[in-house]
């Protein structure tokens, strides 16, 4: 496999390693593992571990995926591997 | 107008739409038919997923679900939506980029070997058909309680319907149906939940509703906690379902099995483009989202106008239960059900509805005369149906609801039964036993196996196997143990050969049936379980529907573990993973 490749292929997956660390921490970490001690923190009526759980790791979720697609557009530029 | 003539109306003209969809968009090619011509936009495509995945499950029963587990219930909302995550990132570009019309065809393909391709599709029949039998069901029972003919009638109306536009337009008439019925079914849902809000907490978005205050200061989940603590029931905004760790492997098992399971895959071989792939399922989660964050705030308001009806002031006055003769009318028609239930245990001649399994609230209910919770049945399913009703929302709400319960079970139902008639006419047929078919021919058996499809699920619709409810377990803990393991295998790892292929994703299939049969019976037969279906019996304390994150480890481990001690992958297939890695050629 040529360097150019390895180096395409390296970009995509820091790229998408970055995304499945914010995808594990929002859900994961502050929906379930930290969830008793965010929840002494509000925001509005929603205690912050329950409003992480039950809204918030479903919006950030939507955001990673925006944002992988768009910086995935900007390294199949940058690599001449669009289609 | 009265309810039942509305009913017809609505759900008839919804019926008319989609029939007519299916004569404008029939399928002429194979291609046309299991991938809609690879040329559906995007969005479109995103919307289409989104009813694809959103089934009676989601529409009837999750709201309900969280009402009575509160927090517990987020494991099916992060669950149900992080998966698209992991499809957007690790799945869907590259599996476009492969340029195949089914997922049993990429896992033969990229194994070299057609015991995996037959390996896939016996994890994809299994997966598919327990699936469908749950959306034919509810088609059945939606059709009996709101249009009044019997069950069996219903089911087979809905199985003309779905026969109608997916045998003649196949994926490409599926496609547009779904996003007539994607439109239907968040209408119908959010609509009630807007009324709600308005109705509680003066807010019209549910999303912000859930979390102000209502008109008298308090906030609403405040007041939802102190309400169902004061009758002995577990805090909502708190309990757990099964204590941390169960929940963390629940949550991971729903992820990794809705990014494997075949029918939602396929979705994204319908774009013209990698980049497609990428952008549609950021736009499946949009409107999926759209319904998920709705649900936590419909069955939150409805448990509380729930508790509220029934205890109508404070816990333990004499005049602080409703009093059984003026009880409203939705509780009578749901009563003729038999979803609902009372049992008038103290003889007062009023209902208490508490959590007689909590002994220290006991004490307290003795003093007040009380002897054991009377709400002897409260159906989870009827929450979402009931909502308009508890709520007293106008006749054309609760027809809108009917409707959209319809749609989420129809559109599910035809992309089930699509991936099961690909999997028969494409991979075993042509990919298998007759490799020299003509594209008319297999056309023809795609058409053939799609009716026969039709016809089992309606017939297991019919006479639903005993095990039916506990099947749901089935299917994603054998998507998340054996297919969603090998896809990812096959594209980020070069060294996964064919013999790891197949080892993994078998130990991972036996490990999770084993698991699921030995806790609630072989095949489901009662009293064949010889460990017991309960918490102390659980490996780790893990409840069986949450073992597929299990079985996805150990295929991974199994999968390395033979590929390290058999023969290296051949080059031509290393050359392959490396075209499906990027969309273009890196220059």
């Amino acid at each position: 496999m040529s360097n150019r490749k390895e180096e395409y292929w390296k970009a995509n997956v820091k790229l998408l390693t970055i995304c499945l660390v914010v995808w594990f921490v929002v859900s994961y970490l502050f929906g379930i593992i930290l969830v008793d001690s965010l929840n002494n923190i509000r925001i509005g009526g929603y205690k912050l571990g329950f409003w992480f759980a039950q809204q918030g790791s479903i919006y950030v979720f939507l955001l990673l995926i925006y944002f992988y697609a768009k910086q995935m557009g900007k390294i199949d530029k940058e690599f001449g591997a669009e289609e | 107008m009265d309810l039942k003539t509305l009913t017809y109306i609505v759900v008839g003209l919804t019926f008319a739409l989609y029939i007519g969809i299916a004569f404008w968009a029939k399928a002429g090619s194979t291609s046309e038919f299991y991938v809609a011509g690879k040329g559906i936009n995007p969005v479109a495509n995103g919307m289409a997923t989104a009813a694809d995945w959103m089934s009676a499950a989601s529409f009837i029963s999750m709201a309900g679900l969280i009402a009575f587990l509160g927090y517990g219930g987020s494991i099916f909302l992060m669950g149900w939506t992080g998966g698209y995550v992991l499809l957007a990132m690790l799945l869907a570009p590259y599996l476009r980029k492969s340029n195949k019309f089914t997922v049993p065809e990429f896992i033969g393909d990229r194994y070299y070997s057609n015991s995996a391709r037959v390996v896939a599709v016996i994890c994809l029949l299994f997966a598919s058909i327990t699936y469908v039998i749950g959306q034919m069901k509810g088609v059945g029972v939606a059709f009996s309680r709101f249009l009044e003919v019997p069950y069996d009638v219903g089911l087979l109306i809905g199985m003309g319907i779905v026969l109608t536009y997916a045998v003649l337009g196949g994926m490409k008439g599926i496609t547009y149906t779904q996003i007539a019925q994607y439109c239907v079914l968040i209408f119908a849902y959010t609509v009630p939940a807007i009324f709600i809000s308005l109705n509680l907490t003066g807010n019209p978005i549910p999303q912000i509703g859930l979390g102000s205050q209502m008109a008298d200061g308090v906030y609403l989940l405040d007041k939802l906690d102190a309400v169902v603590k004061d009758l002995g029931f577990a805090e909502y905004t708190t309990s757990k379902r099964g204590g941390t760790f169960n929940m963390f492997v629940y949550t991971l098992s729903l992820m990794i099995g809705t990014a494997g399971l075949p029918h939602v895959i396929v979705r994204f071989f319908t774009v013209p483009k990698v980049k497609d792939a990428r952008a549609s399922a950021g736009w499946a989660l949009v409107f999926i989202a759209l319904l998920y964050t709705t649900a936590p705030a419909v069955g939150a308001m409805a448990r509380l106008n729930l508790m509220n009806t029934i205890q109508t002031s404070e816990v333990g006055s004499p005049e602080g239960n409703l009093s059984y003769e003026e009880r409203p009318q939705w509780f009578k028609n749901w009563e003729s059900t038999g979803l609902l239930a009372y049992e008038d245990k103290n003889g007062d001649g009023k209902i208490q509805y508490y959590n007689d399994k909590s002994e220290e609230f006991n004490a307290k209910a003795e003093g007040f005369g009380w002897s054991g919770n009377e709400m002897t049945k409260v159906d989870r399913d009827i929450m979402v149906l009931a909502n308009p009703e508890i709520a007293k929302l106008p006749n054309w709400v609760i027809a809108l609801v009917v409707a959209g319960g319809l749609a989420a079970a129809l559109s599910t139902a035809a992309g089930l039964l699509l991936a099961i008639a690909s999997s028969i006419s494409h991979d075993l047929l042509k990919g298998v036993f007759r490799p020299d078919i003509s594209e008319r021919a297999e056309l023809t058996a795609s058409r053939i196996s799609m009716v026969g499809a039709v016809l089992l699920a309606g017939y297991l619709g019919l006479n639903p196997p005993d095990f039916a409810a506990g099947t749901v377990a089935i299917a994603f803990g054998l998507a998340a143990s054996s297919i969603f393991p090998a896809l990812m295998m096959g594209i980020f790892s070069k060294k996964v050969n064919k013999e790891g292929a197949i080892a993994g994703m078998i130990a991972g299939l036996t490990i999770t049936l084993l698991y699921v049969f030995q806790h609630k019976g072989w095949f489901f037969i009662p009293g064949t379980s010889f460990l017991g279906d309960m918490k102390p019996s659980w490996f780790l304390g893990i409840e069986p529907n949450a073992f597929g994150a299990i079985g996805a480890v150990i295929n991974f481990t199994v999968a390395y573990v033979v590929s390290g001690m058999t023969q290296a992958v051949p080059d031509h297939i290393e050359a392959m993973v490396d075209d499906i890695r990027s969309p273009g050629t890196v220059s």
